[in-house]
C-alpha cells in the first residue's frame, strides 16, 4: 500500500462521517419545515372546516294576513314593509310558551339569527299567496346557537361561565329531540358580503373585490413588464450607464417592502389624481406596482434563456429585430414569463400591507360590481375577522384563510403545469 | 405572433379606459374613524342598508386620529361623510376642520369600558388605579418629597401588599392604540393623581405631569401586544399569570376564559360602567359633516338608525354588541342634537 492511499484510508471514515451529518442536517431541517407545515394546516383546517357547515333550526310560522297588515293583494312596497318581526317573535313564544321572563324572552328572540325576518320578507315577495297559509321554514341560527351544535361550548361548565344559559340549553335540547335542528354545507359564506352577524357573513364580496383587483393588476402589469423586459433585454444599448442604473432600480424595487408601495399609491393615485379610496382600481394599481419588478426580472430570464442561435438564424435569413423577437424569441421565453407573471401574481393576491394604505381595509356588505365599487380583499377579509369580538368568527377566519390558500395553490399548480407542458432545453 | 400584439394592444386599451371610466360621483355613505366605535358602526351600518334598501355605507377603521385627519380635510366626494372617535375631538382638529370649511355635527353615541383581566385558571384580581400607575408607570415617586425613581417593582405584593406575590405581566395595546390612550388617561392619571404633589403638577408643568403619568414602562412588564385583542386573550389563555387589557366587548364575549379584575371596589360588568360606577370607561363620538348631510338625506336616515332606541337604547342592539347605552337624558340630548344637524361651533 502506498503512502499516499494509507493517507486517504485515515481520513477516509472522517469524511464519510462529515458527508453523513451534513445529510442528517438536511434532512431534519426538511422534516422540522414539514412539521410546521403540517401543524400549521392541521391548525387551519380543524379551526376551518366547521365554518363550512352551517345549524339551521326549524319552526311552524304563521303568516296570517292580520299579523303581517297586508294580505295577498298588496303592492310589492307594502309588502316589504309589513311586520315580519312579529311573525317571527310569535312563532318563537308560540314554539315556547313556558317563557315569561323578560330576559329569557330577550333571549329567546335570539334563538335565530337577526336576518329571519327578512327571510320571510324574501319569500313573501316572491310569492304573496304565502299570506294566510302555514309554513314550515328552516332559519339561520345565531351564532352562539351554532356554536353550541358544533360542540364550542362546553356544557359542563358553570353557567356563569357559559355564553349559553341553562334555560336555553333546555329549549336546544327540545328543539334538537323533535328533529328541528340540522346542520347543513354553508351556502351563505360563499354567496355573501361580509356582515357583523357571524352566521350571515360570507366571503364573496371579499373574493370578487380580489378577483377585480387582481384583473387590474394583470391588464397592467403583464404588458407594461413584458415590454420593459424585451426592450431592456433585446433593444436596449448595452454598456450604457442609463441601462445600468434602470437595471439597478428594478433589482430594488423587487425587494422594497410592500407598504411603501401602499404609500405611493396613497400619495400619487388617491391625492394627486383622485382615484377613489378602497376600489379595486387603486388596489390593482398599486399592487402593479408592486409586481412590476417580479414580471420583468422573470420576463427577462426567460428571454435571456433563449440560446442566442435562435435569433441569430432569424437575423441571417433576414428578419428584423422585431420580427426576431416577437416571432421567435418571444414565443419560446412564453412559458417563463408566465410563470413568473402567475407567481408575481400569487404574491400580489396575498398582499395586505399596501391595501392598509389606500382604504380597502373597510367593512363593506355589497358585493362589488366592478373596478370603481368600494372593496376588500381576501386577506383584508381574513384580518377584519380575526379583530372581530364574536367566537364564530375565529372559525370563519380559517376558513378565509382555506379558500385563499386553495387559490394561491391553484394559481402555483398552474404555473407548475405551464413550466412543464412548455419547458424547452436546447 | 400576430395575437401576441393584438392581445398587447386590447389589454393595454382596457386598462387605459378602466383609469379614465372611473370619476363619478358615489351613492353610498363613507365612515372613517377608530377601531373601537367599528364594530359598533358596521352593525349599524348592516341594519341601515337592510331596513332602507339604500346602498351600504363603506366604513373603514383608521383608528381616530386617522379618522379626523380625512374628515376635517375638506368638503366633496373624495372626503368621508362620517368618522368615529373614542374619544372628543381636539381643539386643535375643530380648528382645522373648520379651517375647511367643514362643519362637524358631534353625537355622543355610547361608552366603551376597558377591562384589566385574567385568565379563569387564576385567582381573580381586585387592582385600585393607584396600584395599575405603580405597577406600570416607567417612573414612580419614592417618598412625599417628589422624588421619581425608575420603577423597582417586580412583583404584585410589592406594590400592595394586599395583591398576590406574583410577577407583574401585562399585556397591552401599543401607543397608537385608542384603547391605550383612554388607558393611560383614565387609570395611570387616576393613580398618579392620588400623590398630591403631581397633582399639582398637572397646573404648573402640564408636560412634566404628562411625562410622569402617561409614560409606561418599557423593560418589558408591560408586553405590547398589538392591536389585536383576540391576540392578548389567546396568550391570556395559556398565561395565567399575566393580565391583559382590551376592551369590555371583548370580554364579554369571552367570559368563559377570562375573568376581569375589580378597580377600585367596582366589578367589571354592563351595570356599573352604564352606571359610571367603573372607573375605567370612556364615551364614543360619532362626528357628522353638515355639509353632506345637508346634500345627502341618506345620512340623516343613518344617523337615525344610529340613535334610535332600537340601537343605542338600554336594550338596543349595539348593547348586545358590547356597547354600553348612556342614560336616558344624555341620549335624549344627543339625539336632538343629530336630528337638527347642531354643528359644534366650539369646544
Amino acid at each position: 500500500m502506498s503512502k499516499t492511499t494509507e493517507k486517504v484510508k485515515a481520513g477516509l471514515a472522517k469524511r464519510y462521517a462529515r458527508e453523513r451529518r451534513f445529510r442528517r442536517f438536511g434532512l431534519a431541517s426538511i422534516i422540522l419545515s414539514m412539521v410546521f407545515l403540517a401543524v400549521l394546516l392541521l391548525t387551519i383546517f380543524s379551526n376551518g372546516l366547521p365554518a363550512f357547515t352551517q345549524t339551521y333550526l326549524k319552526f311552524e310560522v304563521d303568516l296570517s294576513a292580520e299579523v303581517l297588515g297586508v294580505d295577498a293583494n298588496a303592492e310589492q312596497a307594502a309588502l316589504r314593509a309589513a311586520s315580519y318581526s312579529t311573525v317571527i317573535k310569535n312563532t318563537l313564544a308560540a314554539s315556547f310558551p313556558e317563557v315569561k321572563k323578560r330576559k329569557q324572552k330577550k333571549a329567546l328572540r335570539k334563538l335565530v339569527s337577526s336576518n329571519a325576518p327578512y327571510r320571510l320578507q324574501q319569500m313573501v315577495m316572491a310569492n304573496p299567496q304565502l299570506i294566510g297559509t302555514r309554513q314550515s321554514v328552516w332559519f339561520l341560527a345565531d351564532d352562539d346557537i351554532d356554536t353550541f351544535f358544533k360542540g364550542n361550548i362546553d356544557r359542563t361548565l358553570p353557567e356563569s361561565s357559559r355564553r349559553i344559559k341553562d334555560f336555553q340549553l333546555v329549549w336546544l335540547d327540545k328543539l334538537s329531540a323533535e328533529g328541528k335542528v340540522e346542520k347543513r354545507f354553508n351556502t351563505e359564506f360563499f354567496s355573501r358580503g361580509d356582515s357583523r352577524e357571524p352566521e350571515q357573513a360570507g366571503i364573496l364580496g371579499a373574493l370578487m373585490g380580489s378577483l377585480y383587483t387582481m384583473l387590474v393588476t394583470i391588464m397592467l402589469s403583464f404588458p407594461i413588464g413584458v415590454a420593459a423586459a424585451i426592450y431592456l433585454e433585446e433593444f436596449a444599448p448595452k454598456d450604457n450607464r442609463w441601462v445600468d442604473l434602470i437595471e439597478v432600480n428594478i433589482n430594488n424595487l423587487a425587494a422594497v417592502p410592500s407598504i411603501v408601495f401602499g404609500l405611493l399609491g396613497l400619495a400619487i393615485f388617491i391625492q394627486l389624481f383622485g382615484v377613489p379610496r378602497s376600489t379595486p382600481l387603486v388596489g390593482g394599481l398599486v399592487l402593479t406596482l408592486m409586481t412590476l419588478p417580479t414580471i420583468i426580472i422573470a420576463s427577462r430570464a426567460a428571454l435571456k434563456a433563449v440560446p442566442p442561435s435562435i435569433r441569430e438564424a432569424a437575423l441571417g435569413l433576414g428578419a428584423s429585430r422585431v420580427q426576431t423577437v416577437f416571432h421567435h424569441v418571444l414565443p419560446l421565453a412564453m412559458p417563463g414569463i408566465l410563470t413568473g407573471t402567475i407567481i408575481g401574481m400569487a404574491q400580489a393576491l396575498g398582499e395586505t400591507a399596501p391595501l392598509l394604505m389606500i382604504g380597502m381595509v373597510a367593512f363593506i356588505i355589497d358585493i362589488p360590481g366592478g373596478i370603481s365599487d368600494p372593496a376588500a380583499a381576501l386577506p383584508v377579509q381574513i384580518y377584519l375577522w380575526s379583530d372581530s369580538p364574536e367566537r364564530a368568527f375565529t372559525e370563519r377566519t380559517s376558513a378565509a384563510i382555506i379558500v385563499l390558500l386553495f387559490f394561491l395553490v391553484m394559481m402555483n399548480l398552474i404555473a407548475v403545469m405551464l413550466r412543464k407542458k412548455f419547458e424547452r432545453r436546447w | 405572433m400576430k395575437h401576441l400584439s393584438t392581445c398587447i394592444a386590447i389589454s393595454l386599451a382596457i386598462g387605459a379606459s378602466a383609469i379614465s371610466g372611473t370619476v363619478q360621483a358615489r351613492d353610498n355613505i363613507e365612515v372613517v374613524g377608530s377601531s373601537t366605535v367599528f364594530p359598533f358602526a358596521t352593525v349599524v351600518a348592516e341594519t341601515f342598508t337592510r331596513k332602507t334598501g339604500k346602498p351600504a355605507p363603506k366604513i373603514e377603521s383608521t383608528g381616530s386620529g386617522g379618522g379626523m385627519k380625512l374628515f376635517c380635510a375638506g368638503t366633496g366626494i373624495n372626503t368621508p361623510d362620517v368618522t368615529n372617535a373614542s374619544r372628543r375631538i381636539k381643539a386643535s382638529e375643530l380648528e382645522k376642520c373648520q379651517a375647511n370649511g367643514v362643519s362637524p355635527i358631534e353625537v355622543k353615541v355610547g361608552y366603551d369600558g376597558i377591562a384589566i383581566a385574567n385568565s379563569k385558571q387564576a385567582t381573580p384580581f381586585a387592582l385600585t388605579r393607584l396600584d395599575l400607575f405603580l405597577a406600570l408607570a416607567k417612573d414612580v415617586p419614592q417618598g412625599d418629597d417628589g422624588q421619581l425613581v425608575p420603577n423597582p417593582y417586580t412583583m404584585w405584593n410589592e406594590v400592595n401588599p394586599d395583591l398576590p406575590a406574583q410577577k407583574i405581566e401585562v399585556l397591552g395595546p401599543p401607543p397608537t392604540s385608542g384603547t391605550r390612550d383612554a388607558f393611560v388617561e383614565l387609570a395611570m392619571e387616576g393613580g398618579c393623581n392620588t400623590f398630591d404633589w403631581i397633582k399639582a403638577e398637572e397646573k404648573k408643568d402640564k408636560a412634566n405631569y404628562k411625562a410622569i403619568c402617561h409614560n409606561i414602562r418599557e423593560d418589558g412588564v408591560y408586553i405590547e401586544t398589538g392591536e389585536n385583542d383576540n391576540l392578548i386573550l389567546q396568550k391570556l389563555d395559556t398565561n395565567p399569570n399575566a393580565l391583559g387589557i382590551f376592551g369590555f366587548s371583548f370580554l364579554d364575549q369571552n367570559s368563559d376564559n377570562v375573568q376581569g379584575a375589580s378597580i377600585d371596589g367596582v366589578d367589571i360588568d354592563f351595570e356599573n360602567i352604564a352606571a359610571g360606577d367603573y372607573p375605567i370607561s370612556r364615551p364614543l363620538y360619532m362626528y357628522v359633516k353638515k355639509e353632506h348631510a345637508n346634500t345627502m338625506t341618506d345620512i340623516a336616515a343613518f344617523m337615525a338608525e344610529f340613535t334610535s332606541d332600537e340601537a343605542w337604547g338600554e336594550d338596543g342592539y349595539l348593547a348586545d354588541k358590547g356597547m354600553i347605552p348612556m342614560p336616558e337624558e344624555e341620549r335624549a340630548a344627543f339625539g336632538a342634537a343629530a336630528k337638527n344637524m347642531t354643528a359644534l361651533e366650539s369646544l
